[in-house]
């Protein structure tokens, strides 16, 4: 974590002064160094991407894949309610998520940037919001059964407390537990950039508002938002591109209830029809990073996200 | 803002914060209690008893599937993953210090492997493998799953650490004629290690984890987070429980061990400079 405050603008990157006598190994070395790097995305994310391209214009029957080329795939997929129906159910999981991981985790990185004082306290809050992100995904969702069930807590403590006199229904495997969730399990993919973001403000700024006479609130809208916009594009494109490629929380959570594209997907697959599965996927990779176009605009992530140390104050703590 | 006394925004804010990492860690707490109910106990409280019954049964071989082949699986390809995370991500950072053809693209590529639909990924490579005549299994298209997901976080590790890395240490064990290779080993490495554990820890736990991208990709035999993923289906007992209390538990250790391990270097380096 960059505790430095740093000043706004300046060199895109930090970058080693080089002498002559070293300057082609360096350059020799870097390509060795990017090489593996390189071949693994080449060979697991190029090549795939590739080979569902190829197989979603291929036949199929009910065993097998038959390479000759078709349009049935997307005519199937285009031109069914369903898939429509499901797309939609499919950014309605994705928007309520994504305000919910947005005011959340702005609200939690507002206060570890701004309210709390020590950098130790900092990197232990921040740390206690990460550490169930390093834990399983799968645990994490089944842990709600005992706390939403018919017989879970929640409903407990409401009937005890006589706000209802029923249990509740629709508190687990319903659309509600999908969304609650997805919030549990991504909120931290908002939070994290937002706070990088955040720390990176010059307080001297925030300093200078209030000086000419800026209320709190008014610091926060003309200050700390337009300041954060990077970290808010960051997270919003991680939560969008993780919710909308989601089957196992859309399945778990909501038992078979809801529909999401990604179960769309797993479901072709299990029923061998690979084709459908890969024409659906090329159809939500276009919508995915037509998506994520649409936040970037405007907002450099690249220099976000390599570190960018304007002012060349680098130091090693 | 922190040179002023507390406001009322501040304990309204941390209440906020209290009750999100309640939030978060709420439901484990809960299943974790009841991992501990009697034999007769059932997947919601009441606490029927309290005894490691559901403890005892995951190790029988009948009650869950093929626990102990998963885990042993599980733990392999994490380790695999996580010292191929560190030394291509630490490779690839060392490389975007300096400028290189292909940059900019090898980048959004990079980003492109975390927002890429996990889903995708599986089928694609489930696809390559099968139209090629190549068995999927574990250690060989799961693994390279597994890498398109903690290699991009390991590279955005790397990009922090190198942007606020002072470059004079370097220059000063040039000047006193260490090779390139010796001021990586001797300098550059050292100061760095606390982040490369970083790697290391998210390299190991997001394998370990990983499902979306493993469905597709694991062949015959299942990781523990498949394995896990099927008794969803067919297990309604605390069993259930108990192996998210044990994976859970394992993976607490892990965190544990690397947050202590980067204290004791940063302690023993404070203690040195004093």
């Amino acid at each position: 974590m960059s505790t430095l405050p740093v000043a706004a603008g300046g060199t895109a990157r930090a970058v080693a002064p080089r002498t002559h006598r070293r300057f082609d190994f360096a350059r020799a070395a870097a390509y060795f160094q990017a090489a593996p790097l390189a071949i693994v995305f080449l060979c697991f994310l190029v090549f795939p991407i590739v080979a569902i391209v190829v197989v979603s214009f291929f036949d199929y029957d009910s065993v097998q894949i038959i390479p000759r080329f078709t349009l049935e795939n997307y005519r199937e997929l285009l031109f069914s309610k369903v898939t429509w129906e499901t797309y939609l159910n499919t950014f309605r999981f994705a928007a309520m998520t994504w305000a919910a991981t947005l005011v959340v985790g702005f609200t939690l990185s507002y206060f570890l940037a701004f309210h709390v004082r020590s950098t130790l306290m900092q990197i232990a809050l921040s740390l206690l919001c990460t550490v169930p992100f390093w834990t399983s995904n799968i645990i994490r969702m089944i842990s709600w059964i005992p706390f939403l069930g018919r017989n879970g807590l929640l409903n407990m403590a409401l009937v005890r407390l006589g706000i209802i006199h029923q249990p509740l229904e629709f508190l687990l495997f319903s659309d509600f537990a999908v969304v609650l969730a997805l919030v549990h399990l991504n909120t931290f993919f908002m939070m994290i950039p937002i706070f990088n973001s955040m720390m990176r403000i010059d307080r001297s700024l925030i300093e200078a508002a209030r000086d000419a006479g800026a209320r709190a609130p008014q610091v926060l809208w003309n200050v700390v938002i337009p300041l954060s916009k990077t970290g808010i594009a960051i997270g919003s494109i991680f939560v969008i591109a993780l919710v909308m490629g989601d089957f196992i929380t859309v399945r778990l959570m909501s038992r078979g209830q809801s529909a999401s594209v990604g179960l769309m997907m797993a479901n072709s697959i299990s029923l061998l029809q690979y084709p459908a599965a890969a024409a659906n996927a090329v159809l939500l990779l276009i919508l995915v990073l037509g998506m994520i176009a649409g936040i970037v605009r405007g907002v450099d992530i690249r220099r976000e996200l390599t570190g960018a140390n304007p002012g060349g104050t680098a130091t090693n703590e | 803002m922190s040179d002023r006394k507390r406001t009322a925004g501040f304990y309204l804010l941390a209440g906020f914060f209290g009750l999100y990492v309640l939030f978060l860690y709420g439901p484990t707490i809960t299943i974790a209690v009841l991992s501990f109910q009697g034999p007769n106990g059932g997947l919601t409280f009441p606490m029927n008893g309290h005894s490691l019954h559901w403890f005892a049964n995951l190790f029988q071989p009948q009650m869950v599937g093929d626990f102990g082949g998963s885990l042993e699986r599980s733990l392999l390809l994490g380790a695999m993953v996580m010292a191929t995370t560190v030394v291509v991500s630490l490779a690839a950072g060392l490389a975007y210090r300096k400028r290189f053809k292909g940059d900019t693209p090898l980048f959004y590529l990079a980003v492109a492997s975390l927002v890429v639909p996990s889903i995708l990924v599986s089928l694609g490579i489930g696809l390559m493998f099968g139209q090629s005549g190549l068995d999927t299994a574990w250690y060989g298209s799961a693994y390279g799953a597994q890498l398109t997901w903690t290699l991009p976080f390991g590279l955005l590790i790397m990009f922090a650490v190198f942007s606020r890395f002072n470059p004079s240490y370097e220059e000063a064990a040039r000047d006193l004629g260490a090779s390139p290779w010796q001021t990586l080993r001797h300098v550059v490495l050292p100061i760095i290690a606390p982040s490369l554990l970083g790697v290391a820890l998210f390299g190991f736990t997001l394998s370990y984890d990983e499902f979306a991208r493993t469905l597709l990709t694991a062949g015959e035999d299942n990781t523990l987070p498949l394995e896990i993923y099927a008794m969803t289906t067919n297990i309604t007992t605390p069993v259930l429980y108990a192996l998210g209390t044990l994976t859970t538990a394992f993976s607490f250790v892990v965190i544990g061990s690397c947050i202590a391990a980067v204290l004791i270097i940063q302690r023993r380096r404070a203690r040195r400079a004093a």
